[in-house]
This record gives C-alpha cells, sequence and structure tokens, in this order.
C-alpha cells in the first residue's frame, strides 16, 4: 500500500462484504424507529449521534417504553462495551496521530472496522497509511449504514411482517460471535450469558440484557485469572 | 404509544452519543503510559463474547411467539443452521442469507 489513495480503496475492497450485510440491518433499525412512532429527525439524528446498531434498537424499544434515562444509558454502554476493546486494539496502531485525529477516527470504530485493520496492521509492523485504510473500511459503512436508515425511516412499516426481517438482528450478531470465541474461557463466557438471557428475558426494561451480560464477563474473566495463576506456579 | 420528540428525548439520545463515543475513543485518545487496572483489561476481554448472545437469544427464541407458544421453534432451527454457517464461514452476508432463507423455507413448511 504505498500511497494514502491505495490504502484508502484497499480498505474499502476489504471491507465490501460488511457493508453489504449492513443492508438488511439499517433498514431495520430504519423501521423499528417508524414504528416506534419517532420523529423521522429525531431517529436520523439518533442514527447520525450513535452510529452504533445494536445499541440504537435497544434504546429505541426502551424508550418506547419511557425507561428511566439512567436505564437508556446503562444499557447503552454495556451493548457498546465492546468497542472499548476494539479501542484497546487500535490505540496501538494510532500513536503517531493527533489527538482530535484519533477523536475523529474513533468516531468510525464498528465491530468489522476493527476486524479488518487488525487483521492488515500488526503493533510491531508499520503502520503507514494505517488512517487511510481503517477509513477506507470505514465511510463506506457510515454512509450506507445512515442511507439504509433513512429509507428504513421513509419507507416504515411497509415491509409485511410475515417475511421476518427483524431476524436478521440476531443473524448479524451470529456471524460475529465465533471470531469472539478465541479460548475455552469465552466460549463458557457465551455459554454463562447465553444461559442467563433465557433465565432473564422476562426482566423490565431490558435489565436481562445487563445481567446476563455481567455474569458472562465475571465467569470469563474469573476463569482467565484462574489459568493465569496455574500457568505461573507451573512455570 | 410513541417516542416524542421533546428535550429529554433529546438529551437522552446525546447522552447514548456521549457514552458511546467515549467507549470507542477511550483507549484510542489515551497516553501511551497511562495505566489500566489487571481487571478491567481481563474483563474486557470478554465484553464481546458475551454481549452477543445476550442479545442474540431473546430475538432467537421469544418473537413472533404464536398463542401458547413457549419459544420460537422456527427461529431457533433457522439459528442453528446459520450458527453452523457463522462458524465455518465466518461471513455476515453468508450468514444472512442462509439464516433467512431457512427461516422462510421453515416457516412455509411449518404452514406459516
Amino acid at each position: 500500500m504505498q500511497s494514502r489513495r491505495d490504502a484508502y480503496l484497499q480498505g474499502a475492497k476489504d471491507a465490501l462484504p460488511a457493508v453489504i450485510g449492513l443492508i438488511p440491518f439499517g433498514l431495520i433499525v430504519g423501521a423499528a424507529s417508524t414504528a416506534a412512532g419517532m420523529d423521522p429527525w429525531l431517529a436520523m439524528a439518533m442514527s447520525i449521534i450513535l452510529y452504533a446498531g445494536a445499541s440504537q434498537l435497544a434504546a429505541i424499544g426502551l424508550m418506547l417504553h419511557s425507561a428511566p434515562m439512567l436505564i437508556v444509558l446503562a444499557t447503552v454502554l454495556v451493548v457498546n462495551l465492546r468497542f472499548v476493546m476494539y479501542s484497546a486494539a487500535m490505540a496501538p496502531l494510532f500513536r503517531h496521530l493527533s489527538p482530535s485525529r484519533r477523536w475523529f477516527l474513533s468516531y468510525g470504530l464498528t465491530d468489522h472496522v476493527c476486524a479488518l485493520v487488525n487483521a492488515r496492521f500488526t503493533t510491531a509492523g508499520s503502520h503507514r497509511n494505517v488512517d487511510a485504510y481503517y477509513l477506507g473500511c470505514a465511510v463506506p459503512a457510515w454512509l450506507m449504514w445512515n442511507v439504509m436508515v433513512a429509507i428504513g425511516i421513509v419507507a416504515g412499516t411497509k415491509v409485511p411482517k410475515a417475511w421476518s426481517v427483524d431476524f436478521a438482528i440476531p443473524l448479524v450478531f451470529l456471524a460475529l460471535v465465533f471470531p469472539a470465541l478465541t479460548s475455552r474461557a469465552h466460549w463458557v463466557t457465551a455459554l454463562v450469558a447465553a444461559i442467563a438471557a433465557y433465565y432473564t428475558a422476562a426482566m423490565p426494561m431490558k435489565l436481562g440484557l445487563i445481567a446476563a451480560a455481567v455474569a458472562g464477563v465475571v465467569v470469563g474473566s474469573w476463569l482467565d485469572a484462574r489459568d493465569a495463576e496455574r500457568h505461573a506456579e507451573s512455570a | 404509544m410513541s417516542i416524542a420528540a421533546d428535550s429529554l428525548a433529546i438529551i437522552t439520545i446525546i447522552g447514548a452519543g456521549a457514552v458511546t463515543l467515549i467507549a470507542r475513543a477511550a483507549f484510542i485518545v489515551m497516553p501511551a503510559d497511562t495505566l489500566v487496572p489487571g481487571w478491567l483489561t481481563r474483563a474486557l476481554k470478554f465484553v464481546g463474547a458475551a454481549v452477543l448472545p445476550a442479545l442474540i437469544l431473546p430475538d432467537v427464541m421469544f418473537r413472533e411467539l404464536a398463542s401458547g407458544e413457549f419459544v420460537n421453534v422456527y427461529r431457533i432451527a433457522a439459528a442453528v443452521i446459520a450458527g453452523v454457517v457463522a462458524w465455518r464461514t465466518r461471513s455476515i452476508f453468508t450468514t444472512l442469507a442462509a439464516g433467512m432463507v431457512a427461516l422462510w423455507l421453515l416457516k412455509w413448511w411449518g404452514g406459516i
């Protein structure tokens, strides 16, 4: 990747399948806000300000049921906590950039951007044009996302219910979950979170989501700490 | 029921946006020599593995329930098929296609 232009185009090319995958997801989020009786401009502003589909859906569901603002913010935080992990993965690659540029790049950080940039750049290797490649992954995704949300808002509830397009949402997460399961502790974490989600599904205000996520993380961390201790003892 | 475009909604959305941006920027804007507590880095490693299943499960099991149904068997079966495809291909697009087609075929076969 000699020039910044080449790096950008390579990023856009690598991100294409993920960007296409955003089409149904964005449409559904747009349609969900219309179905919730949300003002179209408010829905569009939400999409641009949050730019995080899963948390947008969760927030729409909670706001519709007039949940307290703190519950909405806590749920959005938990759904988006995985970005903190992505942020940690990106940080070593962006050390040479100015603070304002780092804030700007942060805004575009998503699951697929982190995965693609991680696959092409390593902490030890060259970071030449990493930001151009990153933007090549992120800008088409941002445009596709917000255009699809806009179409979803306008088309609203015209899509027949029988098509079950909302099923696309768990399918997108299903495709994202396997790359996250990198060790036995991660598999156990996912299993604990799934079982907890089953038993807490009836909790009010989507509190089951927070409870299940916390249960998974606690068990995963505990297993990880125990394994690290054993390694230390045997060494 | 609807979501009014009042000041509470606007403040909530701006707050949610701030929380999200801070999550994304957390490590990227931190100075290189900042010390992060060990338990936090450990916990963060497991966030994705915990949050994603917690989001998936209710959407697969408890949506579009017919009266008297406790779980949605069509969605569970389609999700298992899509899960195998996701595991083998790691592709968002293939997983989406497999899962949606599986659900439509199952519902058609079941006469829904």
